[in-house]
C-alpha cells in the first residue's frame, strides 16, 4: 500500500531517509522546469534540483504540515533560485554588438514592422533570453514570476518571502531595468 | 524603435516557451545515496563543532585567568617569597599558640 505524503514526512523525520525518495520522485519535475527558467546549461540546473533537494531534506523539521508540502518545497525553489541568480551574475555587463544573424535579422523585422517578428520565433527567444541574463537578480526574479508566469502579486509575496509592497516596488524597478537594456541593444545595434 | 512593443514581444515569446520539466535517470537514486551518506557526517559534523566551541572557551578562560594573575597588582606588596608565606600561614596557629603561653 503506497504511502501518504504525510506518512512519509513523518518517518523521514524519524531517521529513515529512504522514505525520502518517493518525494524526490514526484516533485522533481517541477523543481527542475523551474530550476531551467533561471539556469541555461543543464549541469548548473542539476546542481539547483540537488541544492533543493538536500536543503528540503534538512529543513524538513520546519515543515509543520500546514500548507501542501508543494508550496513549501517550491518556496524552497523560488529561492535557490535567487541565491544562484545572485552568485552567478556574470555576463551582465557585456554589450549587445554580439547578436547572431537570426537575432539580427529579428531585430530588423521588428523595427521594420512589428507585427511581422513573430514572438515564437527562435531568435526571440535567444534575444529574451539574453536579455533576462543581463538583468539584476531581483529583477529576472520578478519578472520571470510576474509577466513570464503571470503569478499573482501575492503568491510571488509567498514564494520570495518579500512583502507584497515590496513585489510590487521591485516589479516597476524590474519593468524599468528592461526598458534600460532594451534601449541599450538598440542603442548598440543602430549608433 | 518601439521599446514598450518589444518589450511586450520578448515577454510573450518568453512565455510561449515553457521549460523541460525533463529530470534526469535516477536523480532521485543519487539524492538518496547523497543524502544518506550525509546523515553520518552530519552527526560528526556537530560532535567537531561542539568540541571546538569548547575548546575555544576553554582557551579564553585561560588567556583571561592568566592575564588576571598577570596585572592584577599584588595585595602583599612586599612578600614575594611564596615558600615563606606558606610556612607562614601553615604555622600561624603553632605561633599564636607560643604567644599566649
Amino acid at each position: 500500500m503506497e504511502r501518504t505524503e504525510a506518512e512519509l514526512i513523518a518517518a523521514v523525520l524519524k531517521g529513515d531517509a529512504a522514505s525520502f525518495e518517493p518525494l524526490v520522485q514526484k516533485y522533481s519535475p517541477r523543481v527542475f522546469a523551474t530550476a531551467r527558467r533561471y539556469a541555461r546549461r543543464e549541469s548548473e540546473v542539476e546542481d539547483i534540483a540537488q541544492e533543493v533537494w538536500l536543503k528540503a531534506f534538512e529543513k524538513l523539521g520546519s515543515f509543520r504540515g500546514e500548507a501542501p508540502f508543494e508550496h513549501w518545497l517550491m518556496r524552497m525553489t523560488v529561492r535557490t533560485c535567487y541565491d544562484f541568480l545572485r552568485a552567478h551574475q556574470r555576463n551582465r555587463e557585456n554589450s549587445f554588438s554580439d547578436l547572431s544573424e537570426p537575432e539580427n535579422d529579428w531585430l530588423e523585422r521588428f523595427v521594420a514592422s512589428p507585427e511581422s517578428a513573430s514572438e515564437n520565433s527562435d531568435a526571440a527567444k535567444l534575444l529574451i533570453q539574453r536579455v533576462l541574463e543581463k538583468l539584476s537578480p531581483q529583477a529576472r526574479l520578478v519578472i520571470t514570476l510576474l509577466e513570464i508566469e503571470d503569478r499573482p502579486v501575492k503568491e510571488i509575496a509567498r514564494l520570495t518571502g518579500w512583502s507584497v509592497p515590496l513585489v510590487k516596488v521591485r516589479a516597476f524597478r524590474a519593468r524599468a531595468e528592461m526598458r534600460k537594456i532594451l534601449a541599450k541593444m538598440a542603442k548598440d545595434k543602430y549608433l | 524603435m518601439n521599446l514598450v512593443e518589444l518589450q511586450k514581444k520578448l515577454v510573450a515569446s518568453a512565455r510561449a516557451t515553457v521549460p523541460s520539466d525533463r529530470v534526469p535517470y535516477a536523480f532521485e537514486k543519487r539524492v538518496t545515496a547523497l543524502l544518506a551518506s550525509r546523515v553520518p557526517a552530519h552527526r560528526m559534523d556537530a560532535w567537531v563543532h561542539g568540541l571546538w566551541r569548547a575548546a575555544v572557551s576553554c582557551v579564553v578562560v585561560a588567556l583571561a585567568c592568566g592575564a588576571l594573575a598577570v596585572f592584577t597588582p599584588s595585595s602583599a606588596a612586599g612578600s614575594t617569597d611564596l615558600s615563606q608565606d606558606l610556612d607562614n600561614t601553615l604555622l600561624a596557629s603553632v605561633d599564636q599558640t607560643d604567644q599566649v603561653q
